[in-house]
């Protein structure tokens, strides 16, 4: 009975030889060069070819509507002369500076607070994450409303407690400006922070500090070589974004001041956006967006290292 | 970095799943009896509370103003400006019925949806390629892949502009469905390469001993298996597409095609001392559909944030 079936499979279906196309269909190199294919062609098109593009526009003069000539390096040489693109870079390093570490400490702080054990912690931990869902450009608008210079509540609150006589020009003056931007940014940065680190804080076993308070260690010590020794790998990664994303900022600068008063509070983003698009100076602007570029370079390479550095919480070996 | 070992990943979702429900600390439940009531007042929910107020206030401060009538928005001396005692939907119902703002809101769906669609189909297939096929040079792609995350739309945004003008694509939405997903793919392509990995090796050795191809691996076998991990991808692109602005302001000019960031910055802001009321109106009818979604996925977005640095 068994036999029969197995003969009758058999016969069915003789035994193909196995053709190249089978081989290839099978090859690894083959397939994983087709399933590459979609990602790799929007990676192309639109990231790798504009970055290049980039950099060769920033040797031309080219104009919108209007194709340009290479000029070698008379963009950057305009720029090394230019006072306000000086300023922005001024700017951009205090604002990333300042903002960054600003953003870590109350982030990392955040972060402890929220690992403790409360009543309602997951309500809590849920919506210390809204400013980071809300889209950039809609809290930068409430910010600008918050800033006015003549309805701003803060300066209203500030005026009853009798902190203030006459209302805080936000927006107007020059380092006043500088700072509200820097708050709009904190603001907008400290969740993604502090969620991100609080997610590194719930790997640590309870164990060790259980361990440590029984050896009679201070709060302060148990943080100094616990938490912060298994954190610093995932602070390395974190930290990165954090300053790539704060030095290339735009939205927020360009909702509230759109680089004013009198240029004082551009970016590089914002003045290459302004450079480029409404004065129309495409080979200039691109020069401004290149000379960026070493900036994120130097951040990509302590992310590498830092990522790096997580072979040893795994088990491995150190770098 | 890519060559952690599996495991590692699988502990630290559980982890992160356990982040919003607080399921796995045990960490401050464990010795919390050893500090008195006074000291956590001081030390735990005084700065709490303080942190939390300044994170919520302008959420508070936007919705309120959305609801004033427009006197009581400049007078902020006759009533408590903290509060309304005649709430009115005014200023909504114009925004939605007497501005084009519900074309901005269906173009930013419209496009975050496309634009994340094909981002993830293009992520499935890169990151199963990578994770499991791995071709010669896998490594070095992945690599690529994640420097192409490190690059900001600030400095493409300029040669993008001629590239898309070239390709004809100029002031239609297809200029922002396809380049979004450069924005979009990097991520969630290393997100998805996470939670493949955790995915046992042995359920694709057994289908492939019952003479299943690759695409069928990846559909029956693999996908059912990372819903989590898509779940996660497709609502975190979508949030990143409707937060995008520097493309959407370069890459559209009539009003019809704008998306909702950019028509609110672009079309309420003229001089009128009573804007502020729509602009309000205008910027929290923005953030709600994202609000919502987070509400029912906090979870995915707490992994997909987490997620695609950890692996």
């Amino acid at each position: 009975m068994t036999d029969l079936a197995v003969a009758a499979r058999g016969a069915r279906r003789p035994i193909r030889a196995i053709t190249a196309w089978d081989r290839l269909k099978a090859n690894r190199n083959w397939l994983g060069a087709w399933y590459m294919l979609p990602a790799a062609a929007f990676l192309v098109l639109f990231l790798a070819y504009p970055l290049l593009l980039g950099v060769w526009l920033s040797f031309t003069d080219t104009r919108i509507g209007q194709a340009g000539e290479f000029v070698g390096l008379e963009n950057y040489e305009w720029l090394w002369g230019d006072s306000v693109f000086w300023t922005s870079v001024f700017n951009t390093l205090l604002y990333t500076g300042v903002a960054s570490v600003v953003k870590f400490a109350v982030g990392l702080y955040l972060a402890l607070l929220l690992n403790r054990h409360m009543p309602f912690k997951a309500i809590i931990r849920a919506v210390v994450l809204i400013p980071f869902i809300v889209p950039t450009v809609l809290s930068a608008i409430a910010f600008w409303w918050l800033y006015d210079t003549q309805f701003s509540i803060v300066s209203w609150t500030l005026r009853k407690a009798g902190l203030i006589a006459t209302n805080i020009n936000f927006l107007g003056d020059v380092w006043n400006a500088r700072w509200s931007t820097i708050f709009a940014n904190i603001w907008r940065g400290v969740p993604f922070i502090a969620i991100t680190l609080l997610a590194g804080l719930q790997t640590i076993s309870p164990s060790l500090y259980e361990a440590a308070t029984i050896d009679g260690a201070r709060p302060w010590q148990m943080f100094r070589h616990i938490t912060y020794p298994l954190l610093t790998p995932i602070i390395a990664v974190v930290m990165t974004f954090s300053v790539l994303f704060t030095f290339t900022d735009f939205q927020l600068i360009w909702v509230l001041t759109r680089g004013g008063p009198v240029n004082a509070t551009h970016l590089m983003a914002t003045l290459s956006y302004q450079r480029a698009i409404l004065g129309s100076y495409l080979g200039e602007g691109a020069a401004i967006a290149t000379a960026m570029i070493p900036f994120l370079l130097a951040a990509i390479l302590i992310s590498w290292f830092g990522l790096q550095r997580r072979k040893w919480q795994q088990g491995g070996r150190d770098d | 970095m890519t060559d952690a070992p599996a495991a590692a990943p699988a502990a630290s979702r559980a982890a992160k799943t356990g982040l919003i429900r607080g399921r796995a600390d045990v960490a401050g439940e464990g010795m919390a009896y050893l500090e008195t009531v006074p000291r956590r007042l001081v030390t735990l929910y005084l700065p709490l509370s303080l942190i939390l107020l300044v994170l919520l206030f302008p959420f508070y401060w936007m919705a309120l103003t959305s609801i004033k009538p427009d006197e009581q928005l400049l007078d902020l001396e006759r009533i408590n400006p903290f509060w309304t005692p005649t709430p009115t939907l005014k200023h909504i119902t114009k925004l939605l019925f007497e501005t084009n703002y519900p074309s901005w809101l269906w173009n930013t769906m419209f496009v975050a949806i496309a634009a994340t669609v094909l981002s993830i189909v293009a992520s499935v297939l890169a990151a199963y390629a990578m994770v499991r096929l791995r071709f010669a040079g896998a490594q070095w792609v992945g690599a690529a892949i994640f420097l192409a995350y490190l690059i900001p739309p600030s400095i493409l945004f300029i040669p993008l502009s001629t590239v898309v003008y070239q390709y004809g694509l100029f002031d239609t939405p297809f200029a922002l469905i396809l380049t979004y997903p450069t924005i979009l793919i990097p991520f969630s392509t290393w997100l998805l390469m996470g939670y493949f990995k955790t995915i046992p090796y042995e359920l694709e050795e057994c289908a492939l001993i019952d003479g299943a191809s690759r695409w069928q691996i990846m559909s029956k076998i693999i996908l059912p298996l990372a819903v989590p991990g898509l779940i996660s991808a497709f609502i975190f692109c979508f949030t990143l597409c409707w937060n995008e602005f520097i493309y959407a302001l370069t890459f559209i000019s009539s009003t019809h095609n704008k998306t909702v960031p950019v028509a609110i910055v672009n079309e309420f802001t003229d001089g009128d001392i009573y804007r502020w009321g729509s602009l309000m109106a205008g910027a929290l009818v923005g953030s709600l559909p994202l609000v919502v979604l987070y509400a029912f996925f906090v979870e995915h977005y707490v992994s997909a944030m987490t997620g695609a640095i950890k692996e």
